[in-house]
């Protein structure tokens, strides 16, 4: 790569060689992975081949050893930085179980949310009319009732309902690097379309998305610059779109045979 | 441990703002109790011999009368005769007639406090009755409200002004038999507040009442004395603080409220008293008889309390549904933080047919704190389709907190209706990831998320009061973030 186009397009995040594990046990075990702004990348495994941990462990969660490796995020330190701090520097995780927060009202959450991240960028903060009318905006994006946003937080969604509620934040919030574990596990064809699409028109050339999947699915829906297979807590191939393709036509079984350390 | 029930453990360090003192002289008595005690503070406030009498006969039962030892709370014996029982501000001549002759040292201490009485700058919409140790300082909107017939002053005067009120209802609700503190109170009360709401009157303005302790070794008690006659509506609510002392004071109250047929009662209260320090040095023992008469048909007594201040809380606002179709409600939010104790919950007497009543208590447990809470519901043999629904929800924030819930339940007819739910809940690490990784502090979302637990309770309050439990929640469980 020539030295002006890494300048025109710089990593948004590199991950070199991450081992990372939990109360002594190894679940990564040296990832690397680019990626720059406006791509779009699967992560793809079966289960245990440590595809959450990875979403975790970019998000912040604590609970999680690093022995080796780095992460940057631009020119910064992923993970020396607080997950708050990282949530307000762009970086979004759709979680696959998103949590409830009884009693406290969607609208409100995501209000606070939204001006935490303005705040860090030096913005006004919304009032009430101007967030209500952004919302409003959003979300026809994911075709949500506006019944959802006067509930708590994921309180009595159903699932289809909390992995949309997740996206829609992500409408709302608009975060350069955005992670989704799992986001179509538990939805039907149809949620699955309208999941999708709204995630392919958050789609910008100054964005990235990475999508973490165990099924082909989504992939038919949301479609991915680069595709890889984590295996055992490392990347095991790499490739485009049709190496997903493969993937749902011949099994997880097929690469990790034709790994020579597997075999 | 993980670092995040650290960072939660963080939040246990409690900023106390109300803790000065007001410097006024001070007119006390010595402390100790006698009848001679008793004697003076009768005399004190030129009261009637009916008055006096009562006293002497509460004291003489109370001295038949032990420390109650069945609430989940623990303390060092409490010396009775170390306590001061009267110290009220050095008054110039005769006392103020209006609130332009009150000291100015006193009027401050309230504005300080967020209570100014002053003329124009007082709360809109609220009335106040200012206690300050002893006696009541002040009272503001009384004429507004005594052109509706509504008497609203404090104890003192109501003795003075509506004698034949007072001793026609002073001890109907809470006997001075009821038990030790309420004995103990009627025997040595000192002021309070009292209100009477005329048949048919829907009261314009919320009453409420701010107790201040200020004077050291000095034991408050405050009597309140709440009637709506019939078809009457009226709200009510409490606030109270206190200097940060390293020695423990008393705060013994009786609160009696009766609702005859179709008036409606609601007592609000934000109990903020001093909690005492990080160690558990200091802090008020907030022991509380309140108790509502749901006298008349269709009468409703509804209970809202926040309590986030008092070293030990033992308190159970209740209520005698004895009128057919009444109605009571207990709303209650009780936080305890470092080593504060809560004994607190309600107790629902059903009577009367077609009775209802509802509790909702949540309860936060942080640091070394203990929250227990106490409730019986009690449904008589004539109580034909009695409904009572109870849930009791416990929040645990740290690992050396305790929660206790002892739910009593006495059921004497078989057309009743009970429910009872309870949850026990340690605050999710889950929940403060999922708000991080929006973007929210870990203080934020600590604070969100008690906020959406109380939200069942906080929604019963009045408007402006809403938001100052919200805020004082979050002072309470403010502390350094990571």
């Amino acid at each position: 790569m020539s030295i002006e186009r890494l300048i025109r397009n710089p990593f948004m995040l590199e991950i070199r060689n991450l081992h990372a594990g939990v109360e002594g046990r190894a679940i990564l075990k040296g990832v690397n992975l680019i990626i720059r702004p406006g791509e779009v990348h699967a992560v793809m495994g079966p289960n245990g081949s440590g595809k959450s941990t990875l979403a975790q462990i970019l998000a912040g969660r604590e609970g999680y050893d690093v022995s080796e490796g780095e992460v940057l995020y631009g020119e910064k330190n992923l993970l020396e930085m607080d997950p708050e701090e990282r949530a307000r520097e762009g970086v979004f995780l759709a979680f696959q179980y998103p949590v409830e927060i009884p009693g406290v009202n969607s609208t409100y959450f995501l209000k606070a949310a939204l001006n935490e991240i303005r705040k860090h960028k030096g913005l006004a903060e919304l009032d009430a009319v101007e967030f209500l009318a952004l919302v409003k905006q959003k979300m026809k994006l994911l075709d949500l009732g506006e019944d959802l946003l006067k509930r708590p937080v994921n309180e009595g969604f159903s699932g289809g309902e909390k992995k949309r509620n997740e996206i829609f934040q992500m409408a709302v919030l608009e975060p350069k690097l955005a992670i989704l574990d799992e986001t179509d596990s538990g939805l039907d064809i149809d949620a699955l379309k309208i999941v999708s699409n709204g995630v392919n028109r958050l789609k910008r050339p100054d964005n990235a998305q990475l999508l973490i999947t165990h099924y082909q699915r989504l992939l038919n829906y949301i479609v991915p610059d680069h595709v890889h297979v984590l295996f055992d807590g490392r990347i095991v191939r790499s490739g485009g779109r049709q190496l997903a393709l493969e993937l749902e036509e011949k099994g997880y079984d097929w690469i990790i045979r034709e790994e020579p350390q597997f075999a | 441990m993980s670092t995040a029930t650290e960072t939660i453990e963080g939040f246990v360090k409690t900023e106390y703002k109300y803790g000065f003192v007001t410097d006024v002289e001070t007119e006390s008595a010595p402390p100790g109790l006698n009848e001679d005690t008793v004697r003076l503070i009768s005399s004190k406030k030129n009261e009637p011999d009916f008055l006096l009498q009562w006293r002497l006969r509460a004291y003489r039962h109370w001295l038949t009368m032990a420390d109650p030892t069945w609430a989940k709370v623990k303390y060092p014996p409490v010396d009775y005769q170390k306590i001061i029982y009267y110290s009220a501000p050095k008054r110039k001549g005769a006392g103020p007639k209006s609130l332009d002759e009150v000291d100015p040292k006193l009027l401050e201490t309230y504005e300080k406090l967020g209570i100014p009485l002053k003329e124009r700058e007082r709360l809109a919409g609220v009335a106040v009755d200012a206690v300050f140790d002893s006696v009541s300082v002040g009272t503001t909107f009384k004429e507004k409200l005594a052109e509706k017939g509504i008497i609203f002053c404090s104890f003192t005067e109501a003795v003075q002004e509506h004698p034949d009120l007072v001793k026609k209802y002073l001890g109907t609700v809470v006997p001075y038999t009821d038990n030790f503190f309420a004995a103990l109170n009627s025997a040595v009360f000192s002021d309070g507040s009292f209100c009477y709401i005329p048949k048919g009157v829907r009261c314009p303005m919320e009453l409420s009442t701010y107790f201040r302790i200020n004077a050291a070794n000095t034991g408050q008690f405050e009597r309140t004395l709440i009637i709506a006659e019939e078809g009457s509506y009226v709200s009510y609510l409490e606030g109270c603080t206190a200097p940060m002392r390293d020695e423990n004071q008393l705060h013994a109250a009786v609160v009696e409220l009766l609702a005859l047929d179709n008036a409606e009662i609601k007592y609000s209260t934000v109990q903020n008293w001093y909690p005492g320090d990080e160690q558990g040095r200091g802090g008020i023992y907030n022991f509380v008889t309140k108790r509502g008469m749901a006298k008349g048909k269709n009468s409703k007594i509804s209970w809202t309390q926040v309590e986030t201040g008092s070293a030990i809380t033992w308190k159970y606002p209740s209520v005698v549904l004895q009128g057919d179709n009444s109605t009571g409600e207990f709303y209650s939010v009780a936080l305890t933080n470092n080593y504060q104790q809560a004994d607190t919950g309600t107790k629902m007497v059903h009577v009367g047919k077609n009775t209802r009543s509802t509790i909702v208590s949540k309860g936060i447990s942080a640091g070394h704190g203990q929250n227990s809470y106490r409730g019986l519901v009690k449904v008589l043999k004539g109580a034909a389709n009695a409904r009572n629904f109870s849930q009791c929800d416990s929040l645990l924030l740290g690992n050396k907190c305790g929660a206790h819930t002892f739910p009593y339940i006495e059921i004497k007819n078989t057309s009743s209706k009970v429910e009872h739910e309870a949850t026990t809940s340690k605050i999710g690490e889950d929940q403060i990831f999922y708000c991080n990784q929006r973007g929210l502090s870990t203080q934020d979302a600590v604070n969100m998320i008690v906020n959406g637990y109380c939200k069942d309770v906080f929604k019963q309050l009045p408007m402006e009061f809403a938001v100052e439990a919200q805020k004082l929640l979050g002072v309470s469980l403010e502390g350094s973030v990571g």
